[in-house]
């Protein structure tokens, strides 16, 4: 009988609804019911109109940038950064001592050396992971040098540990225990005092039954490094057991010999050795126990 | 996918919301970089059986973070020279020109925490929850500032800049 039926009854749109409508996040039914209650109502109608042509033209203006190259600087972000380092290394001089001492090769070991070379990090956005080249390669060196030395591996033998650690300890300017490695098959040689990028660095040299040497490496330069150089740059499989998880740990292999480093605090700690990388990892876990346990 | 290659599969998208947010690319890319050298940082919480699980919501939170936090460092006036390739020139129609231009503008003059929840819908086509999730705000709160944001960028782009209430924090 009535010419105008009254329109029909649903719950009243809340403002969210309009906006999920645009979205597609109601549900069918009740997309529907907005929508047909839109025919009667212009001014939301127009808005909802309008907030889909925000969308589309925001769309329109920025998803161009999806298929941009990226450059380079970002590219080199979203990598992990692994043993570019010791490539850096092949270039200077340091690398003619080390062969020559040690027989290191130049070639092999170095995983990914294309994009090693394309990622290698320079300008100020990597000034932090070149502070961890310059310990980490200073390591290598130090390893490279004094392990192969029969007469002379150490400065103090560990005969004298007490005035090892009393001598380091002092010109460190802080406690500089060695850890003893004697349950992981390393007995402490002793340890000497080496020039590094500022300063003095500790290094501690030990060695397991069959006279392969392992050098523990002490550096207090590295400062804040420990905040922002959380690059793990290999699998977890690689973690010392027992190792804090929030610690970064970096693997580093050239030639034989391999290097297993990672930053706490104001020290930056480096372990090398030619012993496999299963090995190198328990001693690092053993070693960064002891440093923890001594800590707290 | 591997797990070193999970970050650079985030890369374009992360981009072309830092392009929204910042906009202009320099500023977009210093922020994605600082979001990148961030996850990788804090790499523990998502490789291998790390507490993240939503991985997009957790980037997104952690450039979000870096953004409104100012944690980006100091900044001067650095011209970057290593990206010399000349950008292609698409030289656009005049319409799609002027539209292009007034939603920019528009989208400048939004206060950063619309201007975030408007791009996050818009751009990544993120649930509600989603967006609540990644700001670390209600959902309540999501909606309010979604629907002051379309409308005051409506506003903006009808050449009717409404009176604004909102008290502007610096």
């Amino acid at each position: 009988m009535t010419p105008n039926p009254p329109p029909p009854l649903f719950p009243p749109i809340t403002e969210a609804e309009l906006h999920a409508l645009v979205d597609r996040q109601l549900t069918p039914e009740r997309q529907r019911e907005i929508e047909a209650a839109l025919a009667s109502r212009p001014d939301e109608a127009l808005r909802v109109e309008s907030y889909r042509a925000q969308k589309r033209e925001l769309r329109a203006l920025f998803d161009p940038v999806l298929d941009e190259a990226l450059p380079q600087r970002v590219l080199r972000a979203a990598q992990p950064r692994t043993p570019w380092y010791l490539q850096r290394l092949a270039a200077g001089i340091a690398i003619a001592l080390v062969s020559g001492a040690t027989g290191w090769g130049l070639h092999g070991g170095v995983s990914n050396p294309a994009s090693s070379t394309a990622l290698a990090p320079q300008g100020p956005a990597s000034i932090t992971m070149a502070s961890a080249t310059g310990f980490a390669q200073r390591a290598a060196v130090a390893h490279a040098v004094y392990s192969p030395e029969q007469r002379r591996p150490v400065e103090v033998d560990a005969a004298h540990e007490d005035q090892l650690i009393a001598w380091l300890s002092k010109r460190m300017g802080a406690p500089m225990k060695p850890p003893h490695l004697q349950a992981v098959g390393y007995a402490l040689e002793g340890g000497r005092l080496l020039p590094g990028g500022q300063g003095p660095v500790a290094q501690f040299m030990y060695r397991d039954e069959s006279g392969s040497r392992l050098t523990l490496y002490v550096s207090n330069e590295i400062g804040e490094l420990g905040t922002s150089s959380g690059t793990k740059s290999d699998t977890s499989a690689s973690m010392p057991t027992g190792a804090n998880q929030n610690t970064a740990f970096r693997f580093a292999r050239e030639g034989k010999v391999n290097v297993f480093y990672w930053v706490e605090g104001p020290f930056g700690y480096a372990i090398s050795a030619d012993a496999d990388r299963a090995a190198l990892a328990r001693v690092s876990g053993e070693v960064y126990r002891q440093l923890n346990a001594t800590v707290r | 996918m591997h797990e070193d290659q999970i970050l650079l599969s985030w890369v374009p998208r992360l981009r072309r919301y830092a392009r929204a947010l910042a906009g202009n690319r320099d500023d977009a890319d210093d922020l994605v970089q600082d979001t990148l050298e961030r996850a990788w940082s804090k790499s523990a919480l998502w490789r291998g059986s790390g507490e993240v699980r939503d991985m997009r919501a957790w980037l997104f939170s952690v450039m979000h973070n870096l953004h409104v936090d100012g944690i980006r460092r100091p900044k001067l006036a650095t011209v970057l020279m290593e990206d010399d390739t000349p950008d292609v020139a698409v030289a656009p129609t005049q319409g799609e020109r002027l539209a292009v231009l007034d939603l920019q503008g528009a989208l400048d003059l939004l206060p950063v925490e619309q201007k975030e929840i408007v791009l996050l819908i818009a751009l990544e086509d993120m649930s509600y929850a989603d967006v609540a999730a990644t700001l670390g705000i209600p959902v309540g709160t999501v909606m309010s500032r979604l629907s002051r944001g379309r409308e005051r960028l409506r506003s903006l782009m009808e050449g009717r800049d409404e009176p604004v209430r909102l008290k502007v924090v610096k």
